[in-house]
């Protein structure tokens, strides 16, 4: 399994997380390779989300290490901000900055952090944009854009940073049914040029066609671990098969 | 039907017979006070010798110039300037502060709120201007700057600060008035902050932006457009509250007004007069903001 890389990009060791005095994430263990694409799914409230937003600290873990390329990320880190230039994510309500251009969107990342300047962060945004196919909308204001263009910009805004690994948080669960298909066509380019990608989606065919391996949670801890087809063909955990029944019983 | 038909006229908005009623009631209200000033109270009217106060003929020079009550409404319009740049500096910091994690700037800046929110503004303003002007302005040498100094001694420090022999006076009620104001900017600030959506603070987290670039360029341009209409009607208190500072011998409108009324014995003519100035100062700022916040409104789509 991949997981016996030698290096991997991200390491993930006994990570423990509370709410309070809820257990939101429990013992995790889970290394991502560079170029590594994984798909991780499972019961909502299954810490899915709370795993991916402890990879670049926007939630504090309490337990446990997170290596991210050899950079060890802890809650009390000084200059978070390095890591997550690394760490491209993208959120399920797009979060787009509703009082910028879908321009200045891009253009603010790599002009506050990376000191670009106007017209270098403006041609990468244009380069971005055109590879999220949506460039003739770089003036708009994203109240303007539907969903899938929303999202679509989002991700742009993440790849004007370079990141090396991606993270995807039920990118397309606050979507309108049509508008799914070009958010996940931007993720399967992405993907197939080779971008690092930590996935929390439920489309399995965007699994099946994209993931190395999916990661299967519920409760807070990780269940199994298995490449596409296994997983969703042959289920080992009793609670996966019960997820997946209910995923494509309806 | 044709679907290019224009649409059904709105209904007209009419006065109803209640609301007649209604105003013919303030109309008769306002007679019958008229009335009462002109018929029963025994008061000899003279506007002219209040309005000498605005403005006064000078005999050496043949011209009209201006008098007391114009220079207060300048100080006090200066001291509204002044003091709303300062609270504005004072709640932007200590709001942030109320909703940032370390423990120590919230303690420091709720304790500032709660203490001035808890006292009444004329006990805060006698205990801060003694100190400030007793204690800190002696120990900074404000009272001793150099009058005649190339840096004081120009147009545009008086047209900035007023009469530079009141310089230390002046400074002293624009401090007081910023730190009182600026306890209630504080909490706007903060609602304006708190007020804007948790995924734009990750968002912008999550592209390596510093603490510092998230607040300015994601979160305060968001949350001013939201507290904008409560802010605006702070300064327009503010501008309200700059009365208060004539207690400590500021010369402001409200302070040359008494020293106008108790020399001239035209008590009413004085603060109506000054109450008109108060209005249109306060009612220019008042339209400024409203057209503002349209602006505002517009870029934000």
């Amino acid at each position: 399994m991949l997981d016996q890389n030698p290096q991997p990009f991200v390491e993930i060791r006994g990570l423990c997380k509370w709410y309070g005095d809820f257990s939101a994430l429990h013992d995790i263990n889970l290394n991502v390779a560079l170029g590594e694409k994984v798909v991780v799914c499972g019961p909502s409230g299954s810490g899915k989300s709370s795993l991916i937003r402890c990879i670049n600290q926007l939630e504090a873990h309490q337990k446990g290490t997170i290596i991210v390329d050899g950079i060890e990320v802890t809650p009390d880190m000084k200059n978070k901000e390095k890591i997550r230039r690394e760490v491209g994510m993208v959120f399920q309500s797009f979060n787009l900055f509703p009082h910028m251009t879908i321009l200045a969107n891009l253009t603010l990342g790599p002009m506050r952090n990376r000191g670009a300047s106007k017209s270098e962060a403006r041609e990468l945004a244009m380069h971005y944009l055109n590879r999220v196919h949506i460039a003739e909308q770089a003036d708009k204001y994203p109240a303007q854009l539907s969903g899938g263009q929303q999202q679509r910009v989002a991700i742009a805004r993440s790849l004007c940073m370079k990141p090396k690994i991606m993270l995807f948080d039920e990118p397309t669960s606050a979507l309108d049914p049509e508008m799914i298909a070009g958010v996940l066509d931007v993720m399967i380019e992405l993907a197939e040029e080779g971008m690092t990608m930590v996935v929390v989606t439920h489309e399995m065919g965007f699994a099946r066609r994209v993931a190395d391996r999916v990661v299967f949670m519920d409760e807070g801890e990780i269940i199994e671990v298995a490449e596409p087809e296994p997983f969703f063909n042959t289920p080992q955990s009793e609670r996966a098969k019960l997820f997946l029944s209910q995923l494509l019983g309806h | 039907m044709d679907r290019n038909t224009p649409p059904p006229a709105p209904p007209k908005k009419r006065l109803t017979i209640v609301d007649l009623a209604l105003f013919s009631m303030v109309a008769a209200l306002i007679f019958y006070a008229g009335y009462r000033v002109t018929d029963v109270l025994v008061y000899d009217w003279n506007w002219s010798r209040v309005l000498n106060f605005v403005v006064r003929f000078d005999d050496d020079t043949g011209r009209y110039v201006p008098n007391l009550l114009l220079y207060g409404l300048a100080t006090t319009l200066r001291l509204a300037v002044w003091a709303t740049i300062l609270a504005t500096i004072i709640g932007v910091t200590m709001g942030y502060w109320r909703t940032c994690d370390n423990l120590a700037l919230r303690i420091l800046s709720r304790g500032y709120v709660e203490l001035i929110r808890n006292l009444p503004p004329v006990v805060f303003i006698f205990i801060f201007y003694f100190f400030i002007s007793s204690q800190i302005f002696t120990a900074l040498g404000v009272d001793d700057i150099d009058r005649h100094g190339p840096l004081v001694d120009n147009p545009v420090f008086s047209l900035l600060f007023g009469d530079p022999a009141l310089f230390s006076n002046f400074l002293a009620g624009a401090l007081v008035l910023a730190l009182f104001e600026g306890a209630y900017i504080t909490e706007i600030v903060r609602a304006g902050i708190q007020s804007v959506d948790k995924g734009q603070w990750e968002a912008s987290r999550a592209i390596g932006l510093s603490p510092f670039n998230v607040l300015r360029d994601v979160i305060l341009p968001q949350a001013v457009r939201k507290i904008l209409p409560p802010l605006a009607g702070q300064f327009i208190t503010l501008i309200k509250d700059s009365a208060i500072v004539s207690l400590i011998s500021i010369q402001e409108l409200t302070f040359l007004a008494t020293e106008v009324a108790s020399t001239t014995t035209k008590v009413f003519e004085t603060w109506i007069l000054v109450g008109m100035m108060y209005f249109v100062l306060c009612y220019s700022f008042a339209l400024m903001f409203g057209w503002l916040e349209r602006r505002a409104a517009r870029s934000h789509r």
